[in-house]
């Protein structure tokens, strides 16, 4: 049963990247790309990874939906020519394709627990965590702790992104636009989507906490709270109009937060140092190495967390007041 | 049966493949963010589908369970953060695209060649 349904939902992902791409209205191609990222959500957690899947679902389908549609407001929805060299292209893409397709009958066969992938450092990752971290989540387990460097690359990589794109729209704009007053009052005419979305908001964001928190023992931690969280108020944002959003977290919250997150993750790590450990060791942070762990892990998810937040929304309110000129 | 199980690398041989093809073929630059996204999507599609392990479950340990196996949870780590990362860079791409289209007017590419050539 779920074979038949993983291959109806990898043909519907063909179908729709497809469309995506033949369709010339960009505000459909930009729905559908949503409705791309909740198959390929739904695909991933038929693969058993749910924290992927709850990430590709709080990002792909909510926020990057919002960022592209503001996008488009400030630029047009209806692309001009269809393509440009268009035999060549497909010429290039359907080789590549072949080959690629050519090189899978190579692959170990799907699921086979002696792939090489599962021989290497996997098995040593599911063992070590029972005694050396001791909680549940082995991915939170990885992701904070054992390879808690890439961890904080990574942060910080998010970290450049929202400080670039602050950068870029933060410059004036050459051609004032004329004012509306539909950002600046939201949906706040439309009833409907009005009580539930205030309903819901509150929800939303004790679910984002509950994912932080509980993230050693299920499936969350600090990026897909921080994509819930910045949803959630965006969410609140569109429904209320983007000022009052801004007097809930103001702008210099915003930046405090994107930098904050950062410095709290390597925070933790010099503390390690200064406590005769090396750097992002947390066994040292208490008396007990177990528990020194769960202080550290729980330190840096909260980081991270506070710097998804603070970038993904600050990059929301550079869009949106680029609209107003 | 055996062609079956490799269904999930030829779905990502081919959304990769759409993806690209956006990217090459299309003029307009939100278009080819987008497809430069389908392209990601496919990446991340390859990664999940190798760590899965048939008669697998998540990787979170479940009291009591014995002999219990685990799909792999490294490639779920690595691409639980490159989605966070790919949306910022994905942000900032569209920044750029926004910057374009206030000083050249337009998102296609080949005005905007045009009006460099001028």
């Amino acid at each position: 049963m779920t074979i038949i349904f993983s291959f109806f939902l990898l043909t519907m992902l063909v179908v729709t990247a497809i469309a995506i791409v033949r369709i010339q209205d960009l505000f459909a191609a930009v729905m559908l790309s949503g409705i791309f990222s909740l198959l390929l959500a739904a695909n991933f957690f038929l693969l058993d990874a749910a924290d992927v899947a709850l990430t590709e679902a709080a990002v792909g389908a909510g926020i990057s939906t919002v960022l592209f549609l503001s996008a488009l407001a400030m630029t047009t929805d209806k692309e001009k020519a269809p393509s440009s060299n268009r035999v060549i292209a497909l010429i290039v893409v359907t080789t590549t394709t072949l080959a690629l397709i050519y090189a899978t009958f190579d692959k170990p066969a799907f699921g086979d627990p002696d792939a090489p992938i599962h021989q290497h450092v996997a098995p040593w990752y599911l063992e070590t965590t029972r005694e050396a971290i001791d909680i549940p989540n082995v991915v939170t387990a990885v992701l904070g702790s054992f390879r808690g460097y890439d961890t904080l690359g990574e942060v910080f990589v998010v970290f450049t992104a929202g400080i670039g794109v602050l950068f870029i729209l933060g410059a004036p704009s050459g051609k004032p636009r004329q004012t509306t007053d539909l950002h600046s009052e939201g949906l706040r005419h439309y009833l409907v989507p009005r009580v539930v979305g205030r309903m819901l908001t509150p929800f939303i964001l004790l679910f984002a906490l509950y994912v932080q928190f509980h993230g050693d023992y299920g499936p969350g931690g600090g990026f897909q709270a921080g994509a819930i969280f910045a949803a959630a108020i965006i969410l609140y944002a569109l429904l209320e109009g983007e000022q009052r959003a801004l007097d809930a977290i103001p702008r210099s919250w915003l930046i405090g937060m994107t930098a904050g997150g950062a410095l709290l993750y390597s925070a933790v790590g010099v503390t390690g140092m200064l406590l005769g450990g090396n750097f992002l060791d947390y066994s040292v942070l208490a008396d007990n190495p177990i528990a020194g762990q769960h202080i550290g892990i729980l330190l840096i998810e909260a980081g991270v967390g506070i710097t998804v937040t603070g970038v993904l929304l600050s990059i929301f309110h550079a869009f949106a007041a680029r609209d107003k000129f | 049966m055996a062609l079956l199980e490799l269904y999930h690398y030829w779905v990502f041989a081919v959304l990769l493949m759409i993806g690209f093809y956006a990217v090459i073929a299309k003029l307009n630059l939100i278009k080819k963010l987008i497809g430069l996204s389908l392209f990601q999507a496919a990446v991340f599609l390859l990664y999940i589908t190798m760590g899965k392990v048939e008669g697998g479950t998540a990787p979170i340990f479940v009291d009591g369970a014995i002999d219990q196996l685990y799909s792999n949870p490294l490639p779920q780590v690595l691409i639980l953060t490159a989605i966070v990362v790919g949306i910022s860079t994905l942000a900032l791409g569209l920044s750029i695209v926004v910057r374009i289209q206030e000083e050249y007017d337009t998102i296609e590419e080949h005005e905007i060649q045009e009006i460099d050539r001028q």
